[in-house]
C-alpha cells in the first residue's frame, strides 16, 4: 500500500497544515519588530516594542504574579500528585474508583465550570480572594494532570523492582524513594512541565479567583487585547513563545531520557 | 495495632524522608541537572534494616492505614474541598431561582433551568453546539490526512520530530494564539493584505462566527492529530496488503479496513475536541465579538458581568457539565461497540 513516494497529496496537505499551525506565530514575530503602531503594513524594523515591554512595570509584575502562582502550585502538586498516582496504583480500597474518577474531573470539566464553582465556594466560606486562592485553585488541575502523566509512566514500569526491593529488606518508604521515584522521575518532570504551562496559560480560573489582590499575566493580556491589536503584546508573545519553546525542548529531552532509561532497565 | 515509631527510627525516618522528598521535588522541574543528582541525594544514611527475614507484605501490614492516608489523603482533601464540594454547591445554588449576589433568596425550584428555555438563551446554546460540532468536523477533516501522513508515510527517521513539530504550538499560550488571529483576520490585517495582493475580495471575518471556527480549529487541531496519530500508528498494515492481494482497490481498503480500525481513535479525538470547544471562552470572545455569545461567555457574564445572577449562571454551568458528561458516556458506549466490530 502506501509506499513512501517523494510527493503525494497527503504530504502536500500536511505541509500546508504545518504552515497553518505556524502562520499566526510567525505573524506575531514579524509584527513585533514592525515600527508601526497600527501594525497593518511594514514600516521598518524597530525594537521599540521590546523596549516598551521591558519598561512596562504593570506587565512585568503580572509576569511575576504568574510565575509565582505556577511555581508554587506546580511544586506542591508535584508532591501530592505523584503520591496520589502511586497510592492509587498501590492500594485497593472502597471508593477507589470514585477517587480515581474525581481525580480525572479537572481534565474533563470545562474551565469555566470549575472557575465558577471555586468562586462560589470561596464566597460561601468567606475566604477573601488573593494570590493564595489562585494558587489553591490552580493546584486542583495541576494535581490532576501530574497524576495522569505519572500514572501512565507507572504503568510502563516493572512492578517486580519495587517488590524485589521490599524482599531485600527495604522499608516501603525506602522502596518508594529509592526505587520507584527515580524511575518515575521522567514522568514527574513531564507532568510538572505540562502543569506549569497550563497554569501560566490559565485565564478563566484565575479571573474568578483573583479578586483585586493579584493580576496574573493572562488576565492582563486579555484585558489589553480585547480592545484590539497591541504591538507591545506582540513583543511579549515572542518572549513567551521562546520561553515555551525552551520548556517544550526540555520536555522532549526528558521524554527521550525517560525512554532511554526504560530501555536500559529492561 | 502497632504505633508509629515502633520500629525504632521508622516513624520519624518516614516523616523526615517525606519532607526531604517534598523539598527535593521543588526545584526538579526548573533545573534538570539538579534532578539528575536526585537518586544520589536519596542515598542518605537511613536507619539500618533490622528484620530482613519478614516478608514485605507482612511488614507492610501493621501500618496498612498509614500508607494510603499519607499518599492519598492530601490530594483527596484538596480535590474534595476545591472541586467536589464547590460543584455540589453550584448544583444547590442552581436550584434557587433568581439568586443574586447579596440578596436574600427564596426557596428551591427549577426556575433557573426554565429560564434557559427562553429563545434568547436557547440560541446561545445552539450556537455553542454549532461551534463545537463544526470545529470538531473541521479538525477531523484537516487532521486525518496529517495524522495519516505522519503515521504511515513520513520518513521514519524524522517521524517523532515531525510529530513534535506539529504539537509544538500547543506549548504557547492559547490566549496569544487567539490574539494572533485577530491580527491576521482584522479588516486591515495580514489576510486581507494577501487577499488583495492576489486579487481576491477583502473579507470582514473578524467578529463573525467564521473567525470563531478558524480560531477553534487552529487551537485544537494538534490534539486531534496527536490522538489520530496514536491510533493510526497501531494500524495493522498487513490487513491492507492482504486486501490488496485479494483485489481490493486502495479506496476499498481505506474505507473497509483503515477506517474501522481507527474508529476508536476518531471517536476519542472528536470527543476531546468537542468538549474542549464547547466550553471554550477565549476564542469566541477575542475572535467572535458580540455576535458569538456562547455558553461559557454567558456563564462568565452571570458572575463577573453586571447582572450577577449567580443562580442562573450556576444552572448554565450544570448544563455544561451535563453536556460534557453525556458526550463522554456516549463515547464509552460507542467506543466499546467499535472495538467489538473490529475485523477479526
Amino acid at each position: 500500500m502506501p509506499a513512501a513516494r517523494p510527493v503525494t497529496w497527503p504530504s502536500l496537505f500536511s505541509a500546508l497544515m504545518y504552515a497553518f499551525m505556524y502562520f499566526p506565530i510567525i505573524v506575531l514575530g514579524v509584527y513585533s519588530f514592525n515600527d508601526s503602531r497600527y501594525s497593518a503594513s511594514w514600516e521598518g524594523f524597530s525594537l521599540r516594542w521590546y523596549k516598551s515591554l521591558f519598561s512596562d512595570r504593570r506587565l512585568l509584575s503580572a509576569l511575576q504574579d504568574s510565575l509565582t502562582i505556577a511555581i508554587v502550585a506546580v511544586s506542591i502538586s508535584a508532591v501530592l500528585g505523584t503520591l496520589m498516582a502511586v497510592g492509587l496504583a498501590r492500594y485497593r480500597f472502597r471508593g477507589r474508583g470514585l477517587y480515581r474518577g474525581v481525580s480525572y474531573l479537572p481534565l474533563i470539566v470545562p474551565d469555566i465550570a470549575i472557575a465558577v464553582a471555586t468562586l462560589v465556594f470561596l464566597a460561601s466560606v468567606a475566604i477573601p480572594l488573593s494570590l493564595g486562592t489562585i494558587i489553591a485553585a490552580h493546584m486542583v488541575f495541576c494535581l490532576a494532570y501530574i497524576a495522569v502523566v505519572v500514572s501512565s509512566r507507572l504503568q510502563q514500569l516493572d512492578p517486580n523492582l519495587e517488590e524485589a526491593a521490599l524482599d531485600l529488606g527495604a522499608t516501603p518508604t525506602q522502596a518508594l524513594l529509592k526505587v520507584l521515584i527515580p524511575q518515575l522521575a521522567p514522568g514527574i518532570i513531564a507532568g510538572c512541565l505540562l502543569a506549569f504551562v497550563l497554569s501560566m496559560d490559565d485565564l478563566l480560573i484565575s479571573s474568578f479567583t483573583a479578586g483585586g489582590g493579584a493580576n496574573p499575566l493572562p488576565i492582563e493580556i486579555f484585558s489589553r487585547v480585547r480592545t484590539g491589536v497591541k504591538p507591545d503584546i506582540n513583543a511579549l508573545s515572542v518572549v513567551l513563545i521562546l520561553g515555551s519553546a525552551l520548556l517544550a525542548g526540555l520536555a522532549e529531552y526528558v521524554r527521550y531520557w525517560g525512554d532511554r532509561r526504560q530501555r536500559q532497565a529492561q | 495495632m502497632r504505633e508509629w515509631g515502633d520500629e525504632g527510627m521508622g516513624g520519624w525516618g518516614e516523616i523526615r524522608i517525606l519532607t526531604a522528598f517534598a523539598f527535593l521535588t521543588l526545584p526538579t522541574f526548573l533545573t534538570l541537572p539538579t534532578f539528575l543528582t536526585l537518586p544520589t541525594f536519596l542515598t542518605l544514611p537511613m536507619a539500618p534494616i533490622s528484620s530482613p527475614k519478614i516478608p514485605w507484605a507482612e511488614r507492610l501490614a501493621p501500618r496498612r492505614w498509614l500508607g494510603p492516608v499519607v499518599m492519598l489523603g492530601p490530594a483527596g482533601v484538596w480535590l474534595l474541598l476545591l472541586l467536589v464540594l464547590p460543584t455540589l454547591l453550584i448544583l444547590e445554588i442552581s436550584l434557587v431561582p433568581g439568586l443574586r449576589l447579596g440578596q436574600p433568596s427564596g426557596g428551591y425550584g427549577l426556575g433557573n433551568y426554565l429560564q434557559i428555555l427562553q429563545p434568547v438563551y436557547l440560541r446561545v446554546i445552539g450556537r455553542s453546539l454549532s461551534f463545537a460540532v463544526g470545529s470538531t468536523l473541521l479538525c477531523l477533516v484537516l487532521g486525518f490526512p496529517v495524522a495519516y501522513w505522519l503515521a504511515l508515510m513520513s520518513p521514519q527517521r524524522w517521524r517523532n520530530l515531525l510529530l513534535v513539530g506539529f504539537i509544538l504550538p500547543l506549548w504557547t499560550s492559547s490566549l496569544l494564539r487567539a490574539y494572533a488571529w485577530t491580527a491576521i483576520l482584522r479588516p486591515s490585517g495580514v489576510l486581507n493584505t494577501i487577499f488583495t495582493a492576489v486579487g481576491l475580495p477583502a473579507q470582514a471575518w473578524l467578529n463573525t462566527p467564521t473567525a470563531v471556527f478558524i480560531g477553534l480549529t487552529y487551537s485544537f487541531l494538534p490534539y486531534m492529530v496527536l490522538i489520530l496519530y496514536a491510533s493510526l500508528e497501531k494500524l495493522d498494515t498487513r490487513l491492507l496488503e492482504a486486501a490488496a492481494d485479494l483485489g481490493a482497490t486502495p479506496f476499498q481498503g481505506f474505507w473497509k479496513i483503515t477506517i474501522p480500525q481507527v474508529l476508536p481513535g476518531i471517536a476519542a479525538g472528536s470527543l476531546l475536541v468537542f468538549i474542549s470547544t464547547l466550553g471554550d471562552f477565549v476564542v469566541p470572545t477575542l475572535l467572535g465579538g458580540a455576535s458569538s455569545m456562547n455558553i461559557s461567555r454567558l456563564i462568565y457574564n452571570q458572575f463577573l458581568g453586571p447582572t450577577r445572577a449567580w443562580g442562573f449562571g450556576s444552572a448554565l454551568s450544570m448544563l455544561l457539565i451535563l453536556a460534557v458528561s453525556l458526550s463522554i458516556a456516549l463515547l464509552l458506549r460507542y467506543g466499546d461497540k467499535s472495538t467489538v466490530t473490529e475485523p477479526s
